[in-house]
């Protein structure tokens, strides 16, 4: 075990794997000689050489249009879209060829890619740096999406999406790449380096997709969150004292849907967190789910706390985001119906 | 800064075809070169040095059928006669099949009328291991490398022995086995994956190379300009085809050509080696195919390849031509008929006749009547034995996925 932050347990999980498979090949805009603009990348093409770890054009449907070609050959590319909100060009190649390949072709090819994104805001990086927009793809049939909250996790999820036979999203909130995020943007950043999430383990152990991690146990209620909202939401429920659940998803798609239901039908009210923008959001998915599983056991309408359906603003930032105090709210009316 | 000088109002320029319907073709404007007239440089030659070729036409096949020139003399008799029968072979299942589509037993269907010897010529340029990123017009790849025309059908009838089990629109074949990439049906988006082929061929050190395959039309996608950075960046294996046949679906190829003289000539901006070739002439797309196919092999780096062809057919059976291009543009195309073309040819040099020739038209169209049967004994869309509605939910994932299974269950299979 080693104390790392997300990076280094994103870099290190790069390292592991590449070292085991001389399949994965690993490139993106910056990725190479720099090692990406957040250095997840940094010191790997030295290490594998230029064949294996190498910088792309600014054109992210030819990244993932290689990749796919690649995969189609036999390696397993794992590629970076240097943020999310750069990705909409490639969802041609992401949704119409990656994710049907396998199905459209009847297994005669396979697209065994992962393609890494710094997902999110906290970071004032505007409406083309914040953007979440996992409900696209977990929207599209023949993608898992997977969004890691912690060092531990980075690595072993990231590991697992490498194995994986299938293509794999892999958003990376990019506000705790460096510590957990509570969501007071105004207060000291706390780091991953003291945090139980940093200890990450040596060597190859991949976390399996689709199974979700109870963060904080409770009986009041169940809060779903990932990324980010999993440190907001626990922040919130500690200020309010409201006993809640914190269950981070980490995989959107497979969705741990026996974790979700065994919580809710414990607490009996359901509150749902994300960033993104709220009509057609994930969030809006896992209300459906939790209605149709756990109607009987429910005590309270559940309650969505998202980003608004606005661009994600600039100086408006700390308006937009659901910060704890908004999820608090949501925390304590969910309590009193 | 103001300046006293007026200016006319400005005007949209929408470029329009020279002929429309009830208009009398003229293809005077496009310029033929003589047959053997373009040399045949080395394969080492630097793009910069052969730049002309994007503006003129590789043709090897003259008026009165002889091979003359550089590029001719690379087939023998015997290959030409297979070349003859691969472009015949797929007329012949191009007229039942669209026969088939008129008479319901199956939705949709795409014929190669005229541009036979496209992929045809290109599918024997190729060695066993290479792989194309096919259009939806390029079964010859697959005819010239004996795939079975059953399976084909199988696959046009979406019946229980279609090996995309249903899941794909007729036509869109898929097979590695046979070099054949998994078509899409979206535009464009194969040609970058072409050149992801061969990047991983010279990431791990292999022989292989890749062949992308492009429409005039679609080289207006972003993706032809992704496929032409990354191949030129990366130096790739790879053989980038556009196959000019001057119409997609209704919209006349100066729509997507833009104010450049020649689609061939896009891949100079890159320094890519690009040339044009007559499309329908099988020795000269054969020898052309060769030489960029040596060139990739080589570690030479990309070819573009534009294929001067026509669409003598409508775009598919769901387009009627008639609407907006004049029925005798057909006839009026300055560069024939690909089988017409070869046999000629052969019948010149003294390896074929007339007789031969209606023999062996009989002998195919036999050919692709049995497969049809026994294709039709299993069964066609909608009549016989079709896939599963269970297959439906198969392969989504190499593993099912909870929520796939639930859904399966509740639709009831």
């Amino acid at each position: 075990m080693a104390q790392m932050t997300m990076i280094e347990a994103l870099r290190d999980a790069h390292d592991v794997a590449m070292e085991k498979d001389d399949r994965v090949v690993v490139y993106g805009e910056d990725v190479g000689y720099f090692g990406g603009v957040f250095r997840v990348t940094a010191g790997l093409q030295k290490k594998y050489g230029k064949s294996r770890c190498f910088d792309a054009p600014i054109n992210e449907a030819g990244i993932v249009g290689t990749a796919i070609g690649m995969a189609a050959y036999g390696l397993r590319p794992v590629i970076e879209i240097q943020f999310a909100d750069y990705v909409y060009p490639a969802i041609d190649q992401i949704v119409s060829e990656a994710a049907r390949l396998r199905h459209r072709s009847a297994g005669d090819f396979t697209c065994p890619i992962v393609i890494r994104m710094p997902t999110g805001g906290g970071i004032f990086g505007g409406q083309t740096h914040s953007q979440s927009p996992e409900a696209f793809f977990t929207h599209s049939s023949g993608l898992k999406t997977v969004v890691p909250s912690n060092p531990s996790d980075a690595k072993g999820l990231l590991l697992a999406a490498i194995e994986d036979p299938d293509p794999v999203i892999f958003l990376e909130p990019k506000r705790l790449y460096n510590g957990p995020f509570d969501g007071y943007h105004d207060r000291p950043v706390t780091s991953w380096k003291k945090h139980p999430l940093g200890d990450v383990s040596d060597g190859y152990e991949p976390i399996p997709l689709g199974k979700a991690a109870i963060r904080r146990e409770g009986s009041d209620v169940t809060v779903l969150a990932y990324g980010t909202m999993v440190y907001v939401a626990e922040a919130a429920a500690e200020e309010t004292g409201v006993d809640a659940e914190v269950i981070d998803l980490r995989t959107l798609l497979p969705l741990d849907l026996e974790t979700i239901v065994a919580s809710v039908e414990k607490t009996g009210r359901c509150v749902i967190v994300h960033e993104a923008t709220k009509t057609s959001g994930f969030g809006a998915e896992l209300m459906s789910i939790v209605q149709e599983n756990c109607f009987y056991h429910l005590e309270a309408p559940i309650i969505r706390v998202t980003g608004w359906d606005t661009p994600y603003p600039h100086a408006q930032e700390w308006n937009y985001f659901p910060g704890p105090e908004r999820v608090g709210e949501a925390l304590k009316k969910c309590m009193e119906d | 800064m103001t300046d006293d000088k007026t200016y006319q109002p400005l005007a949209l320029n929408v470029p329009e075809p020279g002929c429309r319907p009830g208009d009398t073709p003229d293809f005077s404007y496009f310029e033929v070169p003589r047959a053997g007239a373009v040399a045949r440089p080395a394969v080492d030659v630097d793009p910069d040095d052969m730049r002309e070729m994007a503006f003129s036409i590789v043709r090897v096949l003259n008026k009165e059928g002889e091979a003359v020139g550089d590029w001719a003399g690379a087939l023998t008799p015997e290959e030409l006669r297979e070349g003859l029968r691969d472009m015949m072979l797929l007329r012949a299942f191009d007229a039942r099949m669209q026969n088939a589509q008129r008479q319901g037993k199956t939705s949709f269907y795409m014929q190669h009328l005229g541009e036979e010897a496209v992929s045809c010529a290109f599918s024997r340029a190729l060695q066993d291991g290479d792989m194309n990123f096919p259009t939806y017009r390029q079964a010859g790849l697959l005819i010239a490398r004996d795939y079975p025309l059953v399976t084909m059908m199988n696959q046009i009838y979406s019946n229980a022995d279609d090996p995309l089990h249903g899941r794909q629109l007729p036509i869109m074949y898929s097979s590695k086995e046979h070099g054949f990439f998994s078509i899409s049906g979206n535009l464009g988006t194969q040609f970058v994956q072409a050149v992801g082929w061969a990047m991983a061929s010279a990431i791990s050190g292999d022989t292989k190379i890749a062949a992308g395959w492009i429409g005039d039309g679609s080289t207006a996608e972003s993706d032809f300009h992704a496929a032409m950075v990354f191949a030129s960046t990366y130096n790739a294996p790879v053989v980038l085809n556009i196959v000019n046949n001057q119409w997609a679906i209704s919209t006349f190829q100066g729509i997507a050509r833009g104010g450049v003289g020649t689609f061939a000539a896009r891949g100079h901006g890159f320094g890519i080696a690009s040339i044009r070739v007559d499309g329908n002439d099988y020795l000269a797309v054969n020898a052309v195919a060769k030489w960029a196919a040596e060139r990739a092999r080589l570690g030479l780096g990309p070819t573009l390849i534009e294929h001067v062809t026509y669409r003598a057919g409508g775009h598919s059976t769901s387009d009627d031509p008639s609407a907006y291009r004049s029925a005798d543009e057909g006839a009026a195309w300055p560069l024939g008929d690909p089988i017409d073309r070869l046999k000629r040819h052969l019948i010149r040099i003294g390896e074929w006749s007339d007789e031969r020739h209606s023999q062996a038209e009989a002998e195919l169209m036999d050919q692709v009547i049995t497969a049809q049967k026994e294709a039709e004994k299993i069964g066609t869309l909608g009549g016989g034995k079709g896939p599963s509605p269970r297959d439906m939910f198969e392969g989504v994932f190499e593993k099912m996925p909870p929520h796939l299974i639930r859904q399966r269950q509740e639709a009831g299979y």
